[in-house]
């Protein structure tokens, strides 16, 4: 239960104010999520590095030296920049897959967010504004980004239970609603080797979405296929390293309202989370309709 | 002209404001500034004032609104006028889900579109949509006329008792037990009146066509139960 | 001697007992699900599992009549300008005009005034009687709002959002045609003689991030004068009550499974929820952890009888308790001075449930003109008086005996168990043993 934002650019000229415009739309939703927030931006690659977000409840003790640990263990150059309780490392992308072992080698302690060419997680309990000074949000560039506050119906509040959750290279999700059959869906999964870090149902959602495009599905497939496998009630908003997509539930009853403009495509639980933002006024908009995939992409 | 403005003042000190005019008043012309989304604007007035609202709100606006004439100059979130007993609102943008649910008087008039379950529940309220509305729309509607120029969603008056229901445009479903019914002479006659209310110019009620209930879900019965 | 083939003595099932078998053939024959009134009539572990131990040498306790034991409660101080201020920790129940006859719920709020408590509306709006005759009203906000509107809920004292009831959790309301009289019809802009279902979910608000909005809005229409009360139906107690209390509630109601309905259908009412004795301790579990025990007050109903029901309630948590079935019994409901007429419609006093069909021997759950005039509103409005008194008393015996100055001071420790699952339930050591199953102990 909870507040979307999301802001998807069009226009090149905006990405250095991603973030802060993505950060003031994450405050405005507040009410519907006090208990943490997070945020996922994609933001520029340079085609031969990735990048993997990790967190830890010990950052000072658990990213000290870590980069180069991991550099003489990969025999590759690797660089870490810590925000607060994460931190993001960036490793030759032929080397990601080695890189996410070794940091668990290195750091049992330390937990991989998500990781990709170009996606960023940063999550953490507390109010919107808290979470978006910590990891000076306001501050960062990119083409597209994701954001949720959360009011735990469920599942513990906790970092790790606050959204996105990251199940794939460059794939997030957030959710607004309750899922009625997670439970069952997360034991198939398992069966078929994905891994879950919490009990809640949005990461099944988004565990669910990797797995059938871990099959080949494109997202757009897998948002299909959702409909149909996925009970209960949702508004799901995800984003991949070039795209980002809006689904609701059949029944459609959790808020949601998409603005498009040359420039931008938002998406906001409430319409106050678009108020602020820059041609609003004269922006297409509308509520996504029921069972109905929308997906934009770079 | 009262203008209050969002910006500088709590929502509190806007209704309250609202509450307490006094019988005989002049402050009858209240405008309101920078609402920006805002939950619950002037909510609950009970008095024959106007409010014009500029720009756009949240859930709820003019909810349970009493002999008040509100005006958006912008869209509204959910929950429109929701359960109004009387007087008018009059949005100049679109309107989220639940417009007018459960209203039980005035009229409620959307210039752009209406998302889905417009007229929930209604139980009395005049609902005039220009533009389209959502699925689910007139779900178990009880009372009161629903008028809407474009087109209508997915399972249109589901359940539906005694409202009724006049789209110009298509339905793309019917809900469980409401269907087309005649247009009698009688029902050009309030469509007319209703299109006159809400200030609608240029389109004639024979455009129209009517749905209300086939009240076959009224009692039980087990071989309807596919419909529940 | 000789022995003949001795006979087999017949032998029924106890998985197709005779109730059972009765069922399917009504099913067959009828296609209707069986619709009831009441609440769950299983057997289920409850308040009689549990036990107080008294004050000894260890524990002194207070002297009867002669030593202050207060019962009073205040409801709604959180966000509430006006909140409600009661005599003592037992309310009446939301139960609907419609569902009740006109002097039924005359009574109720006669009853309940005089006690010095306060009484509920339910899904019919509210009538000039029962705001006439009630001191403290509580104004129930439901899915279907029928008869909803700006001045009532001005003149209401408290407002309950109905999210769920114990009976039926996740289900809505139902009254049948029986019993849409003219009077009920117009108070619901229903036509008369149809078969009501309400909806199981609010018309335009969905989820706890909804619910905070709307409770604004109700705030912001009644000037933040009235005390918010969240209903819930014992589902899932601990997240229900943690989310009421997020979205802004002044006061959790929980309902358990042997909470009553006005009807619904049988395998709802005996098939889904949770007794009301496993609800308590997960609720004031959500409470304590968010550090809101008794600043958002809790109040426990279904299947509450007597005053060691309540009691036992407080000393779990809760901080009053609602009536609703007990209330009707006081009033009437299946007294064996009705018996021929109980037989007449085919069960006997103690075991008629069928009050949707509006018949009611005892004149309560009927809108039949001359079935509801057995109702004498001031007779039984002093029954049920006398009733609460006398709960209220047995209550205050209890604290007393456990050395309490208020009945709020009663505690889970002052408890023991009689059965195991009472013990895990309840999270008190079984009885003789430090043991709480689930907890811990020997």
């Amino acid at each position: 239960m909870c507040g979307i934002v999301g802001l998807f650019l069009k226009d090149k000229s905006m990405e250095p104010q991603l973030g802060a415009l993505l950060s003031e739309m994450l405050v405005s939703m507040t009410d519907r999520g006090p208990d943490s927030a997070g945020i996922a931006i994609y933001g520029a690659g340079d085609g031969k590095h990735s990048k993997i977000t990790i967190q830890s409840a010990s950052p000072e003790r658990d990213f000290a030296g870590l980069d180069k640990e991991l550099g003489a263990k990969l025999g590759a150059d690797v660089s870490l920049i810590a925000k607060s309780t994460h931190a993001v490392i960036e490793v030759p992308s032929a080397k990601l897959d080695e890189a996410r072992t070794a940091i668990g080698d290195l750091r049992p302690d330390v937990r991989i967010m998500g990781a990709g060419d170009v996606i960023e997680i940063y999550k953490e309990v507390g109010l919107p504004a808290d979470v978006v000074d910590r990891f000076k949000l306001a501050g960062m560039t990119g083409t597209h980004g994701i954001g949720h506050t959360r009011m735990a119906t469920e599942s513990a509040v906790t970092t790790l239970g606050a959204h996105p959750f990251s199940t794939g290279p460059d794939e997030c999700l957030v959710h607004n609603g309750s899922l009625s059959n997670h439970n069952n869906l997360r034991r198939e999964l398992k069966r078929d080797g994905m891994k879950f870090e919490t009990e809640n149902d949005t990461e099944v959602a988004a565990a669910y979405l990797s797995n059938k495009m871990a099959h080949g599905m494109n997202l757009g497939q897998a948002l299909e296929a959702g409909l149909s496998d996925l009970d209960g009630f949702f508004t799901f908003v995800v984003g991949t390293k070039d795209g980002f997509g809006v689904v609701r539930d059949p029944i459609a009853c959790k808020p949601a309202v998409l603005a498009e403009t040359d420039r931008y495509v938002a998406f906001g639980s409430e319409y106050r989370a678009l108020a602020n933002l820059p041609g609003i006024e004269d922006a297409k908009i509308w509520e996504p309709e029921p069972s109905k995939v929308y997906f934009w992409e770079h | 002209m009262q203008t209050v403005d969002l910006a500088k003042s709590t929502l509190r000190e806007l209704n309250h404001a609202l509450h307490n005019i006094k019988g005989g008043s002049n402050e009858t012309a209240w405008e309101v500034v920078n609402p920006k989304g805002s939950h619950s604007v002037a909510v609950g007035v009970d008095a024959p004032v106007t409010v014009d609202v500029r720009g756009s709100v949240g859930y709820y606006c003019g909810g349970m609104n009493s002999e008040a004439t509100i005006t958006v100059h912008g869209s509204v979130g959910p929950g429109v006028g929701e359960n109004m007993m009387s007087g008018a609102i009059f949005v100049k943008g679109d309107a989220s889900q639940y417009a007018g649910a459960t209203g039980r008087g005035g009229l409620l008039v959307i210039e752009g579109n209406a998302s889905s379950r417009c007229g929930i529940s209604m139980k009395g309220i005049d609902i005039v949509v220009h533009g389209n509305i959502g699925h689910m729309s007139a779900f178990m509607a009880q009372s009161g006329n629903l008028v809407v120029l474009g087109d209508a969603g997915d399972a249109l008056g589901d359940s539906i008792y005694e409202a009724r229901l006049f789209v110009r445009g298509t339905v793309k479903s019917l809900g469980a037990d409401c269907i087309e019914k005649e247009m009698r002479p009688e029902h050009v006659d309030l469509l007319s009146g209703l299109l006159d209310k809400a200030g609608v110019t240029g389109v004639k009620p024979e455009e129209f066509k009517r749905y209300g209930s086939a009240r076959t879900l009224y009692n039980f019965n087990i071989d309807n139960a596919d419909a529940y | 001697m000789t022995y003949k083939n001795p006979p087999t003595t017949p032998r029924k099932s106890a998985t197709f007992d005779d109730y059972t078998m009765s069922e399917i053939r009504r099913a067959a024959a009828t296609g209707i699900y069986d619709i009831r009134g009441g609440g769950a009539k299983r057997k289920v572990p409850h308040f009689d599992d549990l036990l107080f131990l008294g004050a000894s040498i260890s524990r002194y306790p207070l002297e009867g009549y002669r030593e202050r034991c207060d019962t009073s409660v205040v409801l709604g101080g959180r966000h509430a300008k006006k909140p409600i201020e009661l005599k003592i920790p037992i309310t009446i129940a939301g139960m609907s005009f419609g569902s009740l006859s006109g002097p039924a719920k005359e009574a109720l709020g006669r009853g309940a005034t005089l006690a010095g408590t306060s009484t509920t509306t339910g899904d019919g709006g509210m009538t000039e009687e029962e705001r006439g005759h009630s001191q403290t009203l509580v104004y129930q906000y439901l899915p279907s709002r029928y008869g909803m509107n700006p001045r009532d809920l001005r003149r209401a004292d408290a407002i309950e959002i109905v999210v769920g009831q114990g009976a039926k959790p996740g289900g809505g309301g139902m009254l049948l045609g029986q019993k849409i009289s003219d009077r009920v019809a117009e108070m619901r802009t229903l036509p008369k003689g149809i078969d009501q279902r309400s909806a199981c979910r609010h018309p335009d608000w969905t989820g706890p991030d909804d619910l905070e909005i709307k409770i604004l809005e109700l705030r912001e229409i009644t000037d933040w004068e009235k005390p918010i009360y969240i209903k819930i139906g014992g589902a899932r107690p601990y997240y229900d009550t943690a989310l009421a209390v997020k979205a802004g509630a002044d006061v959790v109601v929980l309902d358990g499974m042997q909470g009553g309905t006005a009807a619904t259908q049988e395998v709802f009412i005996e098939h889904v929820g949770q007794p009301t004795l496993a609800c308590i301790r997960p609720a004031v579990q959500a409470l304590q952890d968010l550090g809101m025990h008794r600043k958002v007050q809790l109040v426990v109903s279904g299947g509450i009888r007597n005053g060691a029901d309540v009691a036992k309630a407080l000393a779990l948590g809760a901080d009053a308790v609602s009536i609703g079935t007990a209330a009707l019994v006081a009033l009437g409901d299946n007294d064996p001075h009705w018996e021929e007429e109980y037989n007449k419609l085919g069960t006997t006093a103690g075991a008629y449930d069928d009050w949707h069909e509006g018949k009611d021997p005892a004149g309560i759950t009927t809108q039949d003109p001359e079935l509801m005039k057995r109702v004498d509103p001031i007779a039984a409005g002093r029954r049920l008086a006398n009733y609460l008194k006398v709960m209220t008393l047995e209550t205050q015996t209890i604290a007393r005996a456990c050395g309490k100055n208020h009945v709020h001071n009663l505690e889970p420790e002052d408890l023991c168990a009689l059965t195991l699952e009472a013990a895990a339930m309840a999270g008190v050591p079984l009885a003789g043993t430090s043991w709480i199953p689930g907890k811990g102990g020997f």
